[in-house]
């Protein structure tokens, strides 16, 4: 009934070439399988109503000799589950017990534990040393096969290849991109307040895989994820220079963007990746903000006021910027051309606003809202209406986008303790979720979906 | 489709971070006379960093949002200028520093405001503006930690370091 492709010759090239770039560099090849394409209503989760009654979805332990089955499974069912649209049903009901993921499951089993969709799997180790997983999504009222695929990897790379499963998932029953095949690079605090060790880190999206990517001898701030490359610009104390820098993921290889006479903050780059938009602190107090080209090394300057302009982020075309500014007094949002013209407020309610982050769709920008006391993450339209309150708290603060625009991650901390934490909540405001973290963690940034 | 792992998990590469990200020692900061461990005021020896930080007073406070010199504040840097040109070997630098109650990054543009405050109000008191740098830690360096004002107001300061930054 269904093929499974298997790798073709093509793809050994590159992985020599990769191998030879990076010798625990892991590979995973994925092959879309011929899938049946339906004629039918099928079971779907419209991500986009108000309230969401999370699916029903039975996930079972993927076949393997050993636990590795049962381990992937569990990945894909966390996944699923903390984006608050699936329910994954407790293993113990599962009636029909799947011994052949190959062939169609008993369909009355499954619906009448109500389970609306079927995940079956299997994996295998490869004569070459590397895994194999296959999976296939069923829509048991259907009765029929919604997906189905393969992917070869390192045995190392496991739980990147149940998020990848995870995200095929989503996308299948959403419409959706997912978004669990991706990283965050955040800061790691540890020590007291007035002592506070910060390292850059780097995990998984769901917390795991963490590594450290400086030592925490300088204080380091704000990283943000290239959109295009595996680099992050973020801002370091080196040398008591406080300047933005760029590090290279794969060679770890570091550089200063710019040659400026003062501090640079808050980094951050284009959609695009060729830019990085930052502010220079200056010697009169004020704060400007200027964009360098990463190829070029040419630096612009975008805006020339006496106040603090910072916190810019680029729209996805690139060809607007929005930045917090104190020029009317308070710090509001504010728009402008990508070359710094024509300026203007977009922000008007109670309180200030800071830390605008343009969506990844381009229809919102988030931001981080003081007022009352409380410190709020929000979003509203390019044009600065619509405002939504999606979380509030005693300190929440600096929205990061999931690369699909539907989950912003930020970092919280409660009264008494500067003890912040990194959480996710869903655009409509649902699903407000900690992710756990080694230390504290603070200025979290997501990454775009892997490659 | 293809995927494939970009970062290395090599502890080589892990090693290769931490070696880039190892950078000067800074010296431990001298903020406050209780951290020199003082009799009194009485003992610091004229012209040293004691005298300085105990008889002149090292620091000036600052209004919520705000980086306008107090009346308290110019008293202070009045003094402070004195001294800096008596001692005129001392390199200055002046450290701005806001509280935990705003964002990362716009305090640390306020701290730096505020740094730039000083450094001008100390420059028009007659000490040459390139004898004096300026740092901002923003909210990353608080001396009181509570959830009150009583914190908060301490925290949002301008240090003058002699001697240098972060020191």
């Amino acid at each position: 009934m269904i093929l499974i492709a298997q790798p073709n010759e093509g793809q050994k090239p590159m992985m020599k070439m990769i191998r030879t770039f990076f010798a625990t560099l892991t590979m995973l090849i994925a092959i879309v399988a011929i899938t049946t394409m339906p004629a039918r209503a099928l079971v779907t989760v419209d991500i986009n109503k108000g309230t969401v009654e999370p699916l029903p979805i039975a996930i079972t332990d993927f076949l393997s000799g050993d636990q590795l089955g049962a381990n992937i499974t569990s990945v894909i069912a966390a996944d699923l589950e903390r984006s608050g649209l699936f329910a994954p049903i407790d293993k113990g009901a599962f009636i029909e017990k799947i011994s052949n993921p190959d062939a169609a499951p008993r369909f009355e089993d499954w619906k009448v534990i109500n389970a609306q969709a079927l995940v079956t799997g299997r994996v295998t180790k490869q004569p070459d040393g590397r895994l194999k997983a296959e999976f296939r999504l069923w829509d048991t009222f259907a009765g029929q096969q919604l997906d189905g695929q393969q992917f070869f990897t390192s045995p190392d790379s496991w739980r990147r290849v149940a998020h990848i499963i995870a995200d095929a998932i989503y996308q299948r029953l959403t419409g959706e991109k997912g978004y669990f095949d991706t990283r965050v690079v955040f800061v790691d605090e540890s020590g007291t307040r007035e002592k506070r060790v910060k390292r850059l880190a780097i995990m998984d999206q769901d917390g795991a895989n963490v590594r450290y990517l400086t030592n925490g001898k300088d204080l380091v701030l704000t990283p943000r994820f290239s959109p295009s490359r595996q680099e992050i610009t973020y801002m370091s104390f080196e040398g008591n220079k406080p300047q933005v820098y760029l590090l290279q993921l794969e060679t770890g290889q570091r550089e200063l963007v710019g040659n400026f006479p003062g501090m640079t903050i808050a980094p951050r780059f284009s959609s695009d990746g060729q830019k990085v938009v930052m502010s220079l602190l200056q010697d009169d107090g004020s704060a400007n903000i200027y964009t360098m080209d990463v190829r070029s090394r040419t630096t612009t300057r975008l805006t020339s006021t006496s106040a603090i302009d910072t916190g810019a982020s680029y729209s996805p075309d690139g060809s607007q910027v929005v930045f917090e500014s104190d020029r009317g007094g308070r710090p509001q949002v504010y728009k402008m051309g990508a070359d710094g013209s024509n300026p203007q407020r977009i922000s008007f309610g109670d309180g200030s606003y800071s830390t605008p982050v343009w969506s990844p769709r381009g229809d919102l920008v988030a931001f981080t809202k003081q007022s009352g006391g409380q410190f709020s993450i929000g979003v509203m339209k390019t044009d600065g209406s619509g405002e939504r309150i999606l979380t509030s708290g005693y300190h929440d603060e600096g929205p990061t986008w999931a690369p699909n625009g539907r989950v912003l991650m930020f970092y919280r901390f409660p009264p008494g303790s500067n003890s912040p934490h990194l959480f996710t909540i869903d655009l409509t405001g649902r699903n407000l979720r900690q992710i756990q973290t080694p230390n504290l963690a603070s200025d979290p940034a997501w990454s775009p979906l892997l490659e | 489709m293809r995927r494939f792992e970009m970062i290395a998990r090599s502890p080589v590469v892990v090693a290769l971070f931490m070696a880039l990200a190892i950078a000067g020692c800074a010296k431990k900061p001298i903020n406050s006379a209780g951290d020199l461990g003082l009799n009194g005021a009485g003992s610091a020896r004229p012209g040293s960093t004691q005298d300085f930080t105990v008889n002149v007073g090292d620091r000036i406070f600052f209004d919520v949002d705000s980086s306008v010199i107090r009346a308290d504040a110019q008293q202070t840097l009045s003094k402070q200028a004195q001294w800096l040109q008596r001692y005129p070997n001392y390199a200055i630098t002046v450290e701005g520093h806001a509280d935990e109650r705003g964002t990362r990054e716009y305090n640390l543009a306020l701290g730096q405001r505020r740094a730039a405050a000083a450094r001008n109000f100390l420059a028009s008191r007659g000490l040459p503006a390139s004898r004096i740098k300026t740092i901002s830690y923003g909210n990353e360096r608080p001396v009181a930690v509570c959830d009150a004002d009583s914190c908060w107001s301490q925290n949002r300061r301008a240090v003058t370091v002699l001697g240098g930054a972060g020191s």
